[in-house]
């Protein structure tokens, strides 16, 4: 997420809103995000209030796995939260120290999510068992998927800049963006999905 | 020149130029404008594909089930002795759709056109995000190699029609195609990727890499066109993304989202299809239209009529094209009750595009009109973009629509649309610009052969199309023989292929014109059609970097004939009033 390049020779002028460069793609980004859990979302909603036997479906799944999921995602977002701080503080310990246990919980989260599917397969519940297991499996699926890209994005800023400079500043800023956003989707998901 | 630019132009640092390596400058390039000719090149390659798809398509409803000429080496399955079967027909339906609006309308009209001149129209240097830029063009380059790969996979190409519908796409054993299909949806997915990418760089760059003096009311009305397709498509996408994981799943892991069997519903996906659908066709309307707006506003030499009006209503229009998908469903069983509301948002959108077609023949008005080749394609972009806006209003209506849906009705419809917006606002587009991306003109005389005879064509092409409609004739079947009561109506197919065929000729004035300019056309001066907006104060073609300095801008992008002016043309990044210049002058 590079602002906006110079070229040699050339002067840089300033963003012509107050909004950073990148702050406004990264916005954009997850506003088309948005959309694509919006319409998956969406059909899960219409297709359940039109057909019957949903909630019998879904009172077979697990309720504590995904709970503590709900803690742990939300306990990394808080994580993500002090990284950013500690990157504005310049406080290079302190970010590596934020950066690696929001990396670890996501990882974390995405093991128990292993386990979730694996006693639901044991169980006898495919994605192809129904339609509320194909929506259970398509959008917690899609929505681990980002957590894993989340959790690449926070291994790499790790790993590249261990140090709190200005440009890494912005990245850690615009990561934490995107992880509140997959938090938020995990919100969603929660409720719509394990208690109803 | 103010002291703050005379600041900002001491800040110029002189630099040491490396030229970069040839991989660098032309495969592996972040410059917006090396990245636009990337995207043209793949479009205009996959044009050629498509428009042969259609004359192999268009002679087989001619002359059923006989060699087609040119094509016999094409080997079993595919076809038997240059003749196809319905299976293969099947598959060029399918993918000449898809190839022409996705991978060619969107590369062309969107991406080599948004991305060669939104940084030059704002004033920039480059995109926001030049790195993405090149990811995305890649990334389309991918999704290309990927529906090229789907021809030869066992099974064949997908088949179940552009718009995929299930259950038809959903289960292998209902088409007989298996990987053609999985790769089809992967490379529409990683065409979406690309241009949302894109998308992301056109608004961003829009909104905050403008030139000093550049306020949004002065943007040129391309690049508002750009910025709400863009925005129009990353709003519209999304579902359909979702679903076609879901199709995906359908495929792939047995699920039932489409099929009744299961619980699942094959309308869910029309839904999400025409609700990403009808928002597309206007993906790919506003870039034509911004391309016929600049044009005509140059070549008559008068201002935009109701600049902040068209702005305005193309954003209405755009909210619009969010309610209006099921007119595209009206026959597919969704409740009657519906039909009406669909029908009456449909037509109500031809208000604000109504207000648009106005305004450009508001802006003609008076006008001291040049018929350069740029502009005669302007000209013929509206007016038979105009027939295909009627006949829309046919299909919009419910009670029409019933009568006239999925005949051949509906393809000369959206042929009028899309293939006016593409194909004659592209071309419009490139003899434009075409000096200012490569320093050379095209030749006008042949611009102008191959603007009259694409225009005959087209419309003797098209025309009949519609009446062999309203007399019957089912789109997407492969054999029209087969049928007694299509019988009387051959001789106006053979007519309609007779024309293609010498549609597709007339493109050969182009082809030659385009490499004999490119290799030998006049140089080109920094702006020969002494336009106002900001990429002719560029050099032909703007260096990597695009301006000596930065330009600052002191006025809206249309200021033609403005009265006690001398020269009838003010750049934008000219500061002398209009007097001043007169006095100069």
């Amino acid at each position: 997420m590079q602002q906006a390049s110079t070229l040699p020779g050339q002067t840089a002028v300033a963003p012509s809103t107050s909004i950073p460069t990148g702050k406004l793609g990264v916005w954009w980004f997850l506003a088309s995000e948005v959309t694509v859990f919006g319409g998956l979302i969406a059909c899960y909603i219409l297709m359940r209030l039109g057909g019957s036997g949903w909630e019998e479906e879904a009172a077979h799944l697990s309720l504590f796995f995904p709970l503590l999921n709900t803690v742990v995602l939300l306990t990394s977002s808080m994580t993500m939260v002090m990284a950013h701080a500690a990157v504005e503080a310049k406080d290079s310990q302190r970010l590596r120290t934020f950066l690696l246990a929001t990396v670890l919980l996501g990882v974390g989260f995405l093991l128990l999510k292993a386990v979730e599917y694996s006693r639901e397969m044991a169980h006898g519940f495919f994605p192809h068992t129904g339609l509320f297991w194909a929506f259970y499996y398509g959008m917690t699926g899609l929505h681990g998927l980002h957590v894993l890209g989340g959790v690449v994005v926070n291994l790499v800023l790790l790993l590249t800049a261990p140090t709190a400079t200005a440009t890494h500043q912005r990245r850690v800023e615009f990561a934490g963006l995107y992880w509140h956003f997959v938090d938020i989707v995990w919100i969603f998901l929660f409720p719509l999905l394990y208690l109803t | 020149m103010s002291d703050a630019v005379q600041a900002k132009v001491a800040e110029v640092v002189p630099h040491v130029h490396e030229e970069p390596s040839f991989w660098r400058r032309y495969v592996f390039s972040t410059d917006h404008k090396v990245i636009a000719k990337q995207y043209l090149t793949l479009g205009l390659l996959w044009a050629l594909a498509g428009g042969l798809m259609a004359y192999m398509m268009r002679w087989q409803l001619a002359w059923p089930e006989t060699p087609v000429p040119l094509f016999r080496w094409v080997p079993e399955p595919f076809m038997y002795d240059g003749a196809m079967g319905p299976e293969f027909y099947n598959a060029l339906v399918t993918l000449h759709g898809t190839i022409m609006v996705f991978f060619v309308a969107m590369p062309v009209l969107l991406a080599a056109f948004g991305n060669f001149l939104i940084p030059l129209m704002v004033g920039a240097q480059d995109m926001a995000f030049p790195r993405l830029n090149m990811l995305s063009v890649w990334v389309f380059a991918l999704a290309s190699l990927v529906l090229f790969v789907s021809f030869f996979v066992p099974g064949g190409a997908a088949s179940a029609g552009w718009t995929g519908y299930p259950p038809l796409s959903a289960r292998v054993e209902y088409t007989g195609v298996g990987w053609g299909l999985n790769l089809w949806l992967l490379a529409l997915a990683l065409e979406f990727a690309s241009f949302l990418m894109g998308g992301i760089n056109f608004l961003t760059t829009a909104i905050n890499l403008r030139a000093p003096g550049l306020s949004m009311f002065r943007l040129p009305l391309f690049v508002w066109m750009q910025m709400i397709a863009a925005v129009l498509f990353m709003l519209s996408v999304g579902p359909l993304i979702a679903g076609a994981i879901m199709l995906l799943m359908d495929r792939l892991l047995g699920t039932t989202f489409y099929l009744p069997a299961g619980g699942g519903d094959p309308l869910l996906w029309q839904h999400l299809f025409w609700f990403f659908g009808h928002p597309e066709v206007y993906v790919i309307l506003l870039p034509g239209l911004g391309i016929v707006l600049e044009i005509i506003a140059v070549f008559s030499r008068k201002p935009v009529f109701a600049y902040r009006g068209i702005i305005y209503a193309t954003i209405i229009a755009g909210i619009l094209s969010f309610i209006v998908w099921a007119h595209h469903q009206f026959i597919s069983g969704i409740d009657p009750r519906l039909a009406m509301p669909f029908s009456v948002t449909t037509i109500l959108i031809s208000v604000p595009f109504a207000f648009v077609i106005f305004a450009m023949i508001a802006t003609l008005w008076k006008g001291s009109i040049h018929l350069t080749t740029p502009m005669l394609f302007a000209l013929g972009t509206l007016a038979n973009f105009i027939l295909g806006g009627v006949t829309g209003i046919f299909n919009g209506s419910a009670p029409v629509d019933i009568y006239i849906h999925d005949t051949y009705f509906v393809v000369a419809h959206f042929h009028y649309t899309l293939f006016s917006i593409t194909v004659l606002g592209g071309f419009a587009g490139l003899y434009y610009w075409f000096p200012k991306m490569f320093g050379r003109l095209l030749h006008e005389t042949l611009g102008k052969v191959h603007f009259w005879l694409t225009i005959v064509f087209f419309n003797s092409a098209f025309i009949p199309m519609h009446f062999v409609g309203v007399g019957g004739m089912m789109r997407r079947i492969a054999n029209p023989l087969q049928y007694e009561f299509l019988q009387p109506l051959q001789p106006l197919n053979v007519w309609i292929t007779v024309s293609v065929i010498l549609l597709l000729l007339s493109q050969i004035p182009f082809v030659v014109n385009f490499v004999w300019s490119l290799v030998a056309g006049v140089q080109a001066e920094r702006n020969p059609w002494r336009a106002n907006t900001l990429e002719w104060s560029a050099p032909s073609p703007p260096p990597h970097g695009n301006f000596e300095t930065v330009p600052v801008v002191y006025r809206g992008p249309y200021e033609y004939s403005l009265p006690g002016s001398v020269q009838d043309w003010l750049p934008q990044d000219c500061e002398a009033s209009p007097r001043a210049a007169a006095a100069r002058a």
